[in-house]
């Protein structure tokens, strides 16, 4: 119960921080309804069991992009009212094409039968296997007495339910400890993240050298006549 | 106030990314642009955990929310930076204003 409380208290913040960036001018204003569009995703974060992607969601969003976005507000202010309005035509546009998307969204949304869908996914263990050893000890203790493993894992699963850490950990690793690699389709489905990890951490030293070059203090260059643009 | 299930995330998603599609259409400061960007980025992540958690994806969806956070991240560094070389060459920020290019 009080998680679908909580549920409804921060979808209803996330969308309605979205809508505020939309519909307002200012841009530090729309800077802090991001903020609460972007927390309030890291709260939905937590309730489906991801907790360390919400604690990322949290630290690097709101604390490193945010903030960076609030860098560039300031660096490129030419006023008190940085406001750059929108012209209400292109407003009611842009308005009534959002309308339609969300119509046809959230109508294909509910017209399709997720149970059905899921279930016809190739059938990957959902239980994850023992990786937490206190958690398999605990297992075991239980479940001396009835000895079966469907239920030692289902019990796992239950008590290992947001502890998601270490098993991204091995998953970047390259190692799957939630899936059985015997019990794939044999297509590779159930292989790690240890090359994407790789390639995604070279892309981001690149990007950063990059934005570090192109933002690099330097001195003006005016071309001559384009001194009128400003 | 029902079950929560899969569909009342993906609506979470649905209506943040309609957001930040009509934010990044209208908006004429490249912040807000950018922000738009963020929006549409965090729509599909809900949508990726929310995968995750109600169907027997597992931690598949989990593991690309990360990366689409890092890819994020790394967009909105060097998307800044290309702001400031454009405010230092335009005196502006005003997106309508960067039509040298315009035939």
């Amino acid at each position: 119960m009080i998680e679908q409380l909580l549920f409804w208290v921060f979808a209803i913040l996330a969308c309605g921080g979205a809508v505020a960036v939309v519909a307002t001018h200012n841009v530090v204003r729309m800077a802090f309804w991001l903020v609460v569009s972007l927390g309030s995703v890291a709260a939905l974060f937590f309730l489906l069991h991801a907790d360390f992607l919400g604690a990322a969601q949290l630290l690097i969003y709101v604390g490193g992009t945010v903030v960076l976005l609030v860098f560039g507000v300031m660096l490129t202010a030419s006023g008190p009212y940085n406001a750059i309005p929108t012209s209400p035509a292109e407003g009611i546009v842009g308005g009534a094409v959002g309308f339609l998307l969300l119509f046809v969204l959230v109508s294909s949304i509910g017209s399709v039968d997720w149970t059905e869908v899921s279930g016809r996914l190739p059938a990957v263990p959902a239980a994850p296997y023992l990786v937490d050893m206190t958690l398999a000890a605990k297992a075991d203790e239980s479940f001396v007495n009835t000895g079966s493993p469907r239920a030692k894992a289902e019990f796992a699963a239950t008590q290992q339910q947001g502890r998601t850490v270490r098993q991204l950990g091995l998953g970047f690793l390259g190692l799957r400890p939630d899936r059985h690699l015997a019990e794939g389709d044999g297509k590779g489905s159930a292989s790690g993240y240890f090359l994407p990890f790789e390639i995604v951490s070279v892309h981001l030293l690149v990007v950063l050298i990059g934005a570090a070059y192109l933002a690099r203090a330097k001195r003006r260059v005016v071309p001559e006549g384009s001194m009128n643009v400003g | 106030m029902g079950d929560i299930g899969l569909s009342q995330y993906l609506m979470v998603g649905a209506v943040l990314f309609v957001c930040g599609v009509v934010c990044m259409a209208t908006k004429r400061n490249v912040i807000g642009v950018l922000m738009g960007v963020e929006l549409v980025l965090n729509g599909s992540n809900v949508n990726f955990v929310a995968f995750s958690r109600y169907t027997p994806l597992g931690l598949d969806g989990q593991a690309t929310a990360l990366f689409v956070i890092v890819l994020a991240a790394a967009e909105a560094a060097v998307a800044l930076a290309i702001a400031l070389n454009f405010y230092n060459n335009h005196l502006t920020i005003d997106v309508d204003r960067g039509n040298e290019l315009h035939g």
